[in-house]
C-alpha cells in the first residue's frame, strides 16, 4: 500500500466514543477517485507492557484479561509458551487432549458465535436490508431454528470449555508444564449425549455457508477480494492443526514461501511495522518485504495452506471448497464464512472423537524440566494465527512480552478489503448507506475482534470519513451502537 | 474490590443451598444465557451498580425491543428478550443493583460499605425467596407464575425510615 501522500492532511479525530472504535477513511486523489482508505485501531491496549513484572505462572490467566469472546486462545497460547518456560517440551497424553478439547470446543462456539448472529443477518436479508430487521432478533423471528441453534452450537462448546478450562470464560485449566484436571467420565457422558445433535447442527450450517456461497458467487466472487499471501500452522504431515504445528506462508498462487518453520524464531521469518495513525501494528514475511510480504490468517488461510483435514467431513467440504478455484487458493474474501462453517464441522468431529478417548481420564496431568527464560507459544486461534512471545527473568517474573493477535495479522487484508469495496462503491463525494453496509461486511468476514469491542450482532458501530487530496472531510456517517446513522 | 459484589451475591447464595435454587456467576451475559433463562420460572440479574441508592435496587425486567449491538455487553432486557423470541420463554426476570463504592484499586475483599449492602442484598432475598414460596404454597397447584410477587422495591434509608 503506498505511502501518504505528504501533501494530504490528514486529522485523526479522538473517535467518537460510539463502542468498537472501529474508524476508517478514505482518501481521495486530485480526480476525485478513491486513493486510499485505512481501518483505524484507536485503543491503546497495553498488555504487553503491564504483564511484565508477573509471575510466569499467572500469565496463561492473566492475558484471557484481553478477550471476553476469545480468552481461550490466550490462556492456551500462553500456557504453550509456559510449558517451554517450565522445560516440559512435551505434555503428557491426558493434558496434552484436555487442552485440545478446550480448543475445538472454543473454536466450535466462537464459529458459531461469529456465523449464527454476527453475519447471518447479512447473509439471510441482503447487505441493504432494514436495519431494524438485519439483526439478530430479526434472524429469531423469521427463522427461529437457525437462531437457535446458533445459541446450542455455542453453549455446547461454551460447557466444553468450563469442563476442561475450569470456567466459561477466564478459565484456569491450562497451567505451565500440563492442566489442573481431567474430564471426569460423567462430564464425558454429558457431552456424548448430544455430539451427534451438534455434528447435525455442524453440517446444516456448512450446508448453509456452501450454498449462499455458490448460489452468490458471481457477485461474492469479487466483493473485497484480491490476492494475498496466506499464513497458518500446519502439522509435520501437512494435515491442518489447530492446535499446534510449523507454520507454513504461501502466496496466492500456493507456492510455499516457508513451511514447516519452527515458530520459536517466528521473528526470522515475520517482522511487524507500526504506523502512525494506528495501534495495530501490520506484521509481513520478512523475505517479502512490508510492500508484499503482508498475509491473510484464519479460515481461509487454513483451508488454503494444509494439504488435508484428518477429519472425514471436512476433509470432503475442503476439497468442494478448493474445487471453486479450481484446487489453487481461493482468495475471495466472502469465501471466509464458508471456510469458517468447514472448520466448524471440524471441530465438532474432533470433539467426538476426543470424547471417546480414554487418555482424557487419565491421572498424569503435570510435568516439571528445568525452566528456561525465553519461550513462544502459538496456536490457531478461530480469527487466525497467534502469537505469544515472552521473557522471564531468574526471579520468575515475566520482562518481555511481545503479542501478535489474529487480527492483527489481517489488519492489511482488511484495509484492503474496505479500500477495494469503498473503490467498487464510492459513488461521488457521499457516504451512502449502501456503502456504509458493505464496508461492514467486508471487514466482518474477518471476523475481527478489535480492541475486543466490535462483535457487533449484526450491527458494527463504525466512524466512516471521507477525504479529499487535500485531506478536507467531505462526508462523514457513523453508526451506533444501536444501529442508528448519523 | 466492588465489582466483585455479583460473584459474592452467588457465592452466598449458593452456600444457602435453597432447594429449586439454581446460581450461576459469570463474567458477563451472553447470548446462550438466554437458553439457561428460559429453563428457569425466574431469574434475578444481580450486580454491582456505581449509582443506585444504597443498600440496593430490586426491579423487574422487560424484555428489550431491540438490542445493543455488542455481544460484550448483552443487557438482561436482551437476554429475555431473546430467550422469548428463541424459546417460547416466559420466565419472569428482575434485577438486583448492589451498590459499590470502589471499582478502581485491585482487591479480592469488597468495601466494608459494600459488604454491609451485599448483607442486606443476601437478607432480602431470602425474604423474597420464602415469600414465593408462601404464596405458592397457599395457592396450591396454581402455576409458579401466580406465585412470583410483581413489586419493585427500592430500599434506601430513607425508605426505611
Amino acid at each position: 500500500m503506498a505511502q501518504l501522500d505528504k501533501r494530504t492532511k490528514l486529522v485523526i479525530e479522538p473517535v467518537t466514543r460510539v463502542e468498537g472504535h472501529g474508524k476508517v477513511t478514505i482518501l481521495l486523489d486530485e480526480q476525485g477517485r478513491v486513493k486510499q482508505a485505512c481501518l483505524h485501531i484507536v485503543e491503546f491496549r497495553g498488555f504487553e507492557r503491564f504483564v511484565q513484572g508477573r509471575p510466569y505462572w499467572e500469565l496463561p490467566v492473566l492475558v484471557q484479561r484481553l478477550c471476553g469472546i476469545c480468552p481461550v486462545s490466550h490462556h492456551l497460547a500462553a500456557a504453550k509458551a509456559m510449558d517451554l518456560i517450565a522445560g516440559v517440551d512435551k505434555l503428557t497424553p491426558t493434558a496434552e487432549k484436555m487442552r485440545r478439547l478446550m480448543h475445538y470446543g472454543q473454536i466450535l462456539q466462537s464459529h458459531a458465535l461469529h456465523f449464527f448472529h454476527l453475519c447471518s443477518p447479512d447473509l439471510l436479508f441482503g447487505f441493504d436490508a432494514d436495519p431494524t430487521v438485519r439483526n439478530i432478533i430479526g434472524v429469531a423471528k423469521r427463522f427461529p431454528d437457525l437462531a437457535v441453534q446458533g445459541v446450542m452450537l455455542r453453549k455446547y462448546g461454551q460447557e466444553i470449555i468450563k469442563a476442561t478450562a475450569g470456567k466459561k470464560i477466564h478459565g484456569t485449566g491450562a497451567i505451565p508444564g500440563g492442566v489442573n484436571k481431567n474430564l471426569s467420565v460423567a462430564e464425558r457422558d454429558f457431552f456424548l449425549k448430544d455430539i451427534e445433535q451438534i455434528m447435525i447442527w455442524a453440517r446444516g450450517a456448512l450446508k448453509l455457508a456452501k450454498d449462499y456461497t455458490l448460489d452468490h458467487l458471481k457477485d461474492l466472487a469479487d466483493f473485497g477480494s484480491f490476492e494475498s499471501n496466506h499464513l497458518s500452522l500446519i502439522r509435520a504431515d501437512g494435515a491442518m492443526d489447530l492446535y499446534h504445528g510449523g507454520m507454513r506462508a504461501i502466496d496466492h498462487t500456493g507456492r510455499k514461501i516457508f513451511d514447516h518453520a519452527d515458530y520459536q524464531n517466528y521473528s526470522e521469518y515475520i517482522r511487524e511495522e507500526v504506523r502512525p495513525w494506528s495501534y495495530m501494528k501490520f506484521p509481513f514475511i520478512r523475505a517479502l518485504g512490508p510492500e508484499k510480504g503482508w498475509y491473510r490468517v484464519g479460515p481461509l488461510a487454513r483451508l488454503n495452506t494444509c494439504d488435508f483435514i484428518d477429519t472425514p467431513e471436512a476433509e470432503a467440504a475442503r476439497k468442494e471448497f478448493l474445487a471453486v478455484t479450481d484446487g489453487k487458493p481461493n482468495n475471495i474474501t466472502m469465501a471466509y464464512h464458508w471456510a469458517r462453517m468447514i472448520e466448524l464441522l471440524h471441530a465438532a468431529e474432533k470433539i467426538r472423537d476426543l470424547l471417546h478417548d480414554p487418555d482424557l481420564q487419565g491421572e498424569d496431568l503435570v510435568l516439571k524440566g528445568t525452566r528456561r527464560f525465553e519461550a513462544v507459544g502459538l496456536l490457531e486461534a478461530p480469527r487466525g494465527t497467534l502469537f505469544h512471545h515472552y521473557r522471564v527473568n531468574e526471579d520468575d517474573q515475566a520482562t518481555m512480552c511481545n503479542l501478535i493477535v489474529s487480527t492483527t495479522n489481517n489488519n492489511m487484508p482488511m484495509n484492503l478489503a474496505v479500500e477495494k469495496v469503498a473503490r467498487d462503491y464510492l459513488s461521488g463525494r457521499q457516504i451512502t448507506e449502501g456503502l456504509l453496509n458493505r464496508v461492514e461486511v467486508a471487514i466482518r468476514a474477518y471476523d475481527p475482534c478489535l480492541s475486543c469491542a466490535t462483535h457487533a450482532l449484526g450491527r458494527m458501530p463504525l466512524v466512516v470519513e471521507l477525504r479529499n487530496c487535500q485531506g478536507i472531510l467531505l462526508d462523514r456517517k457513523a453508526r451506533n451502537c444501536d444501529g442508528h446513522v448519523e | 474490590m466492588d465489582d466483585g459484589l455479583g460473584p459474592a451475591l452467588a457465592e452466598r447464595l449458593g452456600q444457602l443451598g435453597v432447594p429449586g435454587i439454581t446460581v450461576d456467576a459469570d463474567y458477563q451475559l451472553t447470548i446462550e444465557d438466554a437458553a439457561s433463562v428460559a429453563a428457569h420460572d425466574v431469574v434475578i440479574f444481580a450486580d454491582a451498580s456505581v449509582s443506585v441508592p444504597p443498600p440496593f435496587e430490586f426491579k423487574a425486567v422487560e424484555p428489550a425491543d431491540h438490542l445493543s449491538f455488542s455481544s460484550h455487553s448483552l443487557e438482561p432486557a436482551a437476554v429475555l428478550a431473546l430467550a422469548r423470541q428463541m424459546f417460547d420463554a416466559k420466565t419472569k426476570a428482575f434485577t438486583l443493583a448492589i451498590r459499590g463504592y470502589e471499582f478502581e484499586q485491585f482487591g479480592e475483599n469488597l468495601t466494608a460499605a459494600a459488604e454491609r449492602n451485599l448483607e442486606a442484598a443476601v437478607a432480602f432475598l431470602k425474604l423474597w425467596i420464602s415469600a414465593c414460596a408462601t404464596v405458592a404454597s397457599i395457592r396450591g397447584n396454581q402455576e409458579q407464575e401466580d406465585a412470583t410477587p410483581t413489586v419493585t422495591l427500592k430500599l434506601s434509608p430513607e425508605n426505611l425510615n
